[in-house]
């Protein structure tokens, strides 16, 4: 670490300087309005205030544990089937879970709202049979949709990384051993794509525990999130600046434990993350 | 040995990877409780062979028999076999103790019995007290103890291993090949062993198989198989082997290199083309006015045991074993006593082998570093 060539820091220098400037100064910014009134003055009343958004905090969790639940559970058997195919059809499948990642996050969040709109494609389509609309839009469900679809391939891709790494020769010897299909799933595979899920709930729940828009979008602003929380008092004025650095310290750190216990579960040395 | 019971037959075995044949209607009996190898160069379907009996790999046609019972498309997790694999294949998220547990956990078996089953197995391949440690902080040679251990705590009626040496340098190669003997006698099960290495088929087996192009050459005692090679190929593939066109002349008499030898061999037609066999050790070198043939010596190295010198005879290049030394340029006679020579039909070999006048050490060694096979 110390004897690093003039070579290598001039590459990393850089970074450093992006880093500073975008992730350490935006963080102390954060520090200080948390710490400090609408003055500039040293204060802690801002986390005295914190009580009046326990509710959204909560649900804010709440939603991103089912969504990471249900992503996780959508994506394993997913990775699964994926290694089992050819190469190439492999890699085509990846291009399709990749395609919607590169257009705008908002756009496809938007795009769900025309299906699942009172009037959107999957009521016309029930109209069209007969059975009458449903309330589809502006329901928690809508919100954990939105989540899982905008989230999912970042539980696909770190399971299907592990997965893909596992030796065929495991599985035949597994087998050797008098392992049928399933026992070989519950006794390699399970445990040697464990990092892959450990770094997959991480990604998934982490952006869903923050995230703002969707919830306003398709779940109608109804519950308010931590996020559409932070967003709403940061867009209302510069005197609720402390108070929204102050919830955004604190989900930061919840955060932060979160991401800490996930990784205690893997007993990988390798980083978890992909 | 011929009223002793198959374990395993394989007949007419045929297997395509594409256009490639890999094995070409192979027939193959492999007795009870023998040691027996599977001898031959990368490709030549000897891997294959070892997937076919474990059930990896389907034959496009033939039938695999196991104890009187056809055992086609049974999966190999229902076959009484267990293999040790050419890169262990050890559990890298389990200790030494859960691996070799593995089977019998998945057998159901009682907490206390998986417990006097992996103690008395790791204490057969001599890794007592390695319970609790991971796979990763193991050596190879460890890592292959505990291969060992995992594949026989289930009790297999056979044990295939495919190349499991190849890995190992040579002192510790050469240790484990007298464990696999040892542990092979004190459990009293078949064990069927793939590797390309001839010197380790000839110390370790009960019988060897040798193996080309998806055909077996030759079966026999590691004595036939050097002794009495069936075709050049085993010739060239056992061993140094000088191998000469002849003609057989009448029963016990042949004729190579223009002069008439006194063999041991019969039961060929009258002036029949043969290929004639004579190896490197059986050679002596003698001076000129009593040797059988003259030639001169091209070139002399020093091997320790020996010196292995090449020597010119009417242009074919001899290889010759000897405790005496010679010089290059030196004329000498080489005199070859009636049991040294050994005389073999004609065959697609014949002519492809057995002179040493491209002969380099070094290319030598090059064929023998091809530890990756013909699997997949």
């Amino acid at each position: 670490m110390n004897k690093k060539s003039f070579g290598s820091r001039v590459v990393a220098a850089p970074y450093i300087v992006w880093a500073a400037i975008f992730i350490i100064v935006p963080l102390l910014i954060m520090a200080y309005f948390a710490f400090t009134d609408a003055n500039g003055v040293f204060s802690l009343e801002n986390f005295t205030q914190i009580g009046r958004f326990k509710k959204a905090f909560g649900l804010s969790i709440f939603y991103a544990i089912i969504a990471t639940i249900i992503t996780l559970l959508l994506s394993y058997p997913m990775a699964y089937y994926m290694t089992k195919l050819k190469i190439s059809s492999q890699r085509m499948i990846m291009m399709l879970i990749m395609l919607p990642m590169w257009m705008n996050f908002l756009i496809r969040t938007y795009s769900w709202i025309t299906i699942l709109a009172n009037t959107g494609l999957i009521n016309k389509f029930l109209d069209f049979l007969g059975i009458g609309r449903l309330q589809l839009i502006n329901t928690p469900g809508a919100v954990i949709l939105g989540m899982v679809y905008d989230f999912i391939p970042y539980m696909i891709l770190p399971i299907y990384t592990a997965m893909s790494k596992i030796d065929n020769s495991l599985l035949e010897a597994a087998s050797d051993l008098g392992s049928n299909s399933l026992s070989r799933i519950r006794r390699v595979i399970m445990p040697l794509s464990l990092p892959g899920v450990i770094s997959g709930i991480t990604m998934v729940f982490v952006p869903s525990v923050s995230t703002f828009y969707i919830s306003q979008k398709l779940g109608g602003n109804k519950d308010m999130l931590i996020g559409d929380a932070i967003e709403y008092l940061f867009n209302t004025g510069p005197h609720y600046y402390n108070i929204a650095s102050t919830l955004s310290l604190i989900l930061m750190i919840l955060i932060l434990i979160c991401t800490l216990i996930m990784n205690r579960f893997s007993d990988d040395e390798e980083a978890v993350v992909v | 040995m011929e009223n002793q019971k198959n374990i395993i037959e394989l007949k007419d075995i045929f297997v395509s990877f594409g256009e490639e044949k890999v094995l070409d209607g192979l027939n193959l009996s492999i007795h009870d409780k023998e040691f027996i190898t599977l001898l031959g160069p990368s490709g030549c379907g000897k891997t294959t062979t070892l997937r076919i009996i474990g059930g990896f790999l389907d034959a496009d046609c033939g039938e695999v028999v196991f104890e009187d019972k056809i055992i086609n498309g049974v999966p190999s997790y229902k076959r009484q076999v267990n293999t040790i694999f050419q890169r262990y294949a050890l559990f890298p998220h389990l200790n030494v103790y859960e691996n070799v547990a593995f089977g019998l956990r998945v057998k159901k078996l009682k907490e206390n019995e998986i417990k006097d089953i992996v103690t008395d197995m790791l204490h057969l391949v001599n890794l007592d007290g390695f319970e609790k440690r991971s796979i990763s902080t193991l050596s190879g040679g460890q890592q292959q103890r505990v291969a060992i251990a995992r594949a026989i705590a289930n009790k297999p009626k056979v044990l295939l291993l495919d190349e499991p040496l190849a890995a190992l340098d040579l002192k510790l190669r050469k240790d484990m090949q007298k464990e696999l003997r040892r542990i092979q006698r004190q459990l009293g099960i078949t064990f069927v062993f793939v590797t390309h290495d001839q010197e380790e088929a000839l110390t370790m087996s009960d019988r060897v198989v040798v193996m080309n192009k998806g055909k077996i050459q030759q079966i026999g005692t590691p004595q036939d198989i050097y002794n009495e090679p069936q075709n050049a190929f085993v010739a060239d593939f056992i061993g140094e082997s000088n191998i000469l066109d002849g003609v057989m002349k009448k029963d016990y008499v042949a004729e190579f290199s223009g002069h008439i030898f006194d063999c041991l061999d019969k039961g060929f037609d009258e002036n029949e083309s043969v290929d004639v066999v004579v190896r490197p050790e059986d050679v002596d070198i003698v001076s000129v006015d009593k040797g059988m043939l003259k030639g001169t010596v091209t070139s002399v190295d020093f091997l320790g045991v020996h010196y292995e010198i090449i020597v010119d005879i009417g242009g074919f290049k001899w290889m010759i074993q000897t405790t005496d030394e010679c010089f290059v340029g030196d004329n000498v006679g080489l005199y070859i006593e009636p049991d040294a020579i050994h005389i073999m039909k004609k065959s697609e070999y014949s002519g492809l082998y057995g002179d040493y006048s491209t002969y380099s050490e070094e290319m030598d060694h090059l064929s023998d570093i091809e530890p990756e096979d013909d699997d997949e």
